[in-house]
């Protein structure tokens, strides 16, 4: 397949501050590409240079063959975004805002009013197409944020964050609509900072962290650049500090790191098993009560940790 | 240009659909309107604005010049702008408009006429005492600034005119004199001759006065003048909330999205003010029509209203782009705009007549849409026509015009979204 997107040494500074640090790489038509990282890494501000919203301050890109910074109005024409925010007329209905986004993307008329009526179907919004966007949930409002980019049936879907403070059941259908979506041949580079997003969606990712590219490849791929090792998840109680644990396991032998994480501790390890004993030992040694364990086969928050030493949520 | 009205059009329907914009928008100054209204007299009854103004004459004097006044005001040029009623007794006209029963009381002092013209045998006699200038008492009403303020207006240019008849009349005589074309045996009756067309032809030439070329006296609505200067000053509302609405697309990210899409920048700045544009026109005009509906007021030229009304927000518009070029937030917009309506509202004359004002104050005044366009509609009010508004709408075009470029250099040197 081709390539639809080319990113070169993209970079952005604002001032002394240096938000992407000159990252390169490519999407191939037809694929999910996911930018995965945590909040600040840098992927809201990628895609607002590769939406030619921001200019770059060095590098390019070209989306199906036009560069960002000298054809931006071809660029327009091949891209949808999905703001990581809402941004709709809250005061106007969601046919109103499909009709004047759409209108914004040069349709009209008939194919403007079937094209409408196709996205309504297709985010299941038809029913209360004709209520006011500020009376709907917030995954309703979503669910309107995302069909307004998919009027125009662009090539390449950019959704950044499209998940961020959704109930569960949104969450789901979102998802689900991202894949149909990418069934029916349209590319998309989807940023998260939700491991578990990434992997059920993307065909390659790109772990970006403080504006650097730090891994890019398939799930398999990135894994395998860890060796075979466990996490292990540790719970403690809730009068117990993780930090004090982490800190004392962080020399036991088999430990690779400890870090906490959402309150839990989080230890990479190559066998979990070999070292419970210990593990247990430790905090016992230290009066801390361990209320639960997991442990997790390889996966990308485990290569993130290898990578950066933290977890991605932190 | 498609794109440009379609993003107007989408500010004028978001515009209709916020109620606690549309209350202050439209109601407020409605209401205002009404207020000014029952505040001027126009719904007491007792008056319907500059006509009929209720006057009470006190003659004492009973001479000519005291006669001549008190025929000015029975006059068929001032027939219709006033009532005259006659009295004898100044403390029962001075009651009577402490009671609010009129505007203003003229008293005319017994030998006001002799203190103007001297009698016979003493003008150019140096062995007479000439007597003091005796004064007309013109005791007005406070609860009806406006009908005093007229009657007080005809009575100062009766006498000033008198006064200035008068000074020209002694002097030519003495002139004629000096040279010996007049004899002083003749000067007496030549002087009396002359001191009766004072008050007769001067009397005639008193009518309201008036912007309009071939000035006639013609009846004018004040709500003509106050509906204008509440749609004016609340017009200024309208187009800070327009301009806020730019500051409220960004952070709302509506604006970044439209800047993605296949649209230009100047598309997209130029259909904003296109909305504020609309969204002044849609108000001003709404309230001009309901004013007509419910108030009967009178405009004057439809076309001229048109394109003043088009001229007016133009103007306005620009100071709604400053505004936002300037603030950063839309809070700050809103706060800066509601400042700037109010300051723009008194300065450019919505609760005073800036006639009232001192010459620096009219200058000022003139950096405001407000004052321009009241100067507009009470031209307009007052029978003339668009081509009698050359100086308003050009004043006014200018104001956007330029206030719009100054506003697009500081949306490029700020970024119109951060880059």
């Amino acid at each position: 397949m081709p390539n639809i997107l080319e990113v070169q040494n993209l970079a952005k500074n604002y001032g002394d501050f240096t938000a992407v640090k000159g990252i390169s790489f490519d999407i191939k038509e037809g694929e999910i590409f996911s930018l995965l990282g945590p909040n600040g890494a840098g992927k809201t501000t990628t895609i607002s240079m590769l939406s030619t919203l921001y200019t770059p301050t060095s590098g390019d890109a070209t989306i199906g063959g036009h560069s960002i910074t000298k054809d931006p109005m071809a660029v327009k024409q091949v891209i949808g975004v999905v703001p990581q925010d809402i941004a709709l007329y809250e005061d106007l209905t969601a046919r109103e805002n499909l009709v004047f986004w759409g209108q914004m993307y040069g349709l009209s008329g008939k194919s403007l009013n079937s094209r409408v009526d196709e996205v309504l179907e297709q985010i299941g919004l038809t029913d209360k197409a004709k209520n006011r966007v500020k009376t709907y949930s917030g995954g309703m409002k979503r669910r309107v944020n995302i069909g307004v980019g998919l009027l125009h049936k662009p090539r390449l879907l950019f959704m950044d964050e499209p998940t961020v403070g959704i109930d569960p059941q949104s969450r789901r259908a979102i998802l689900d609509t991202v894949k149909d979506l990418n069934k029916q041949g349209m590319t998309l580079l989807y940023t998260t900072h939700y491991m578990e997003e990434a992997e059920e969606l993307s065909d390659r990712v790109g772990i970006i962290d403080h504006g650097e590219l730090i891994a890019l490849g398939t799930q398999a791929e990135l894994t395998k650049q860890v060796g075979q090792t466990d996490t292990l998840i540790l719970r403690l109680g809730e009068s117990d500090d993780p930090e004090t644990l982490a800190g004392a396991l962080k020399g036991l032998k088999g430990v690779q790191h400890a870090e906490v994480s959402d309150g839990s501790v989080a230890i990479v390890t190559p066998s979990a098993e070999e070292i419970l004993a210990a593990v247990v030992s430790k905090a016992n040694e230290r009066g801390i009560k361990i209320r639960t364990m997991e442990i997790r086969e390889p996966n990308l928050e485990a290569v993130f940790l290898h990578l950066t030493g933290r977890a991605l949520r932190d | 240009m498609l794109k440009l009205l379609l993003i107007g059009i989408k500010d004028l329907k978001l515009m209709f659909r916020d109620r606690a914009a549309l209350t202050f928008m439209l109601l407020a100054p409605f209401l205002l309107t009404i207020g000014m209204g029952f505040v001027t007299g126009r719904f007491s009854g007792r008056s319907t604005g500059l006509s009929d103004i209720p006057v009470i004459i006190v003659n004492l004097d009973k001479a000519d010049l005291g006669n001549a006044l008190e025929d000015l005001f029975h006059s068929d040029d001032l027939t219709d702008l006033v009532e005259p009623t006659a009295s004898s007794d100044p403390e029962a006209a001075r009651q009577l408009i402490d009671d609010d029963q009129a505007s203003a009381a003229i008293i005319i002092p017994e030998g006001f006429t002799q203190s103007i013209i001297p009698a016979e045998g003493t003008m150019f006699d140096s062995n007479s005492v000439q007597p003091d200038p005796v004064q007309i008492e013109v005791y007005t009403n406070p609860s009806r600034p406006t009908g005093a303020g007229i009657i007080k207006a005809i009575v100062d240019e009766f006498v000033s005119r008198v006064e200035e008849g008068r000074t020209s009349g002694m002097t030519s005589l003495s002139q004629m004199m000096a040279s010996g074309l007049l004899n002083p045996q003749d000067a007496q009756a030549e002087a009396s001759n002359q001191f009766q067309n004072v008050d007769q032809t001067e009397s005639t030439a008193i009518t309201l006065k008036t912007n309009t070329e071939g000035s006639q006296a013609v009846e004018f609505d004040l709500l003509a003048y106050f509906a204008p200067g509440m749609a004016l000053m609340f017009l200024m509302y309208t187009v800070s909330y327009g301009g806020r609405s730019i500051l409220a697309e960004r952070s709302e990210g509506t604006l970044p999205r439209l800047m993605i899409s296949p649209t230009h920048n100047a598309q997209v700045l130029g259909g904003k003010v296109l909305g504020i544009f609309f969204m002044g026109v849609a108000q001003v005009g709404i309230l001009i029509l309901a004013s007509t509906m419910f108030f009967q007021v009178k405009w004057g030229d439809a076309l001229g209203i048109v394109v003043l009304i088009l001229a007016a927000v133009f103007g306005a518009t620009g100071w709604g782009m400053l505004i936002t070029a300037f603030a950063r937030t839309p809070s700050q917009v809103a706060s800066t705009g509601s400042a700037v309506m109010l300051i723009f509202g008194i300065l450019g004359g919505s609760f005073i007549s800036l006639e009232r004002f001192p010459p620096f104050m009219q200058t000022i005044s003139k950096i405001t849409p407000n004052a321009w366009g009241l100067d507009g509609f009470t031209t307009l009010a007052l029978g003339g026509t668009l081509r009698n508004l050359t100086e308003p709408i050009t004043a006014l075009l200018i104001m956007g015009a330029g206030l719009f470029v100054i506003a697009v250099f500081l949306f490029n040197r700020n970024g119109l979204v951060q880059k």
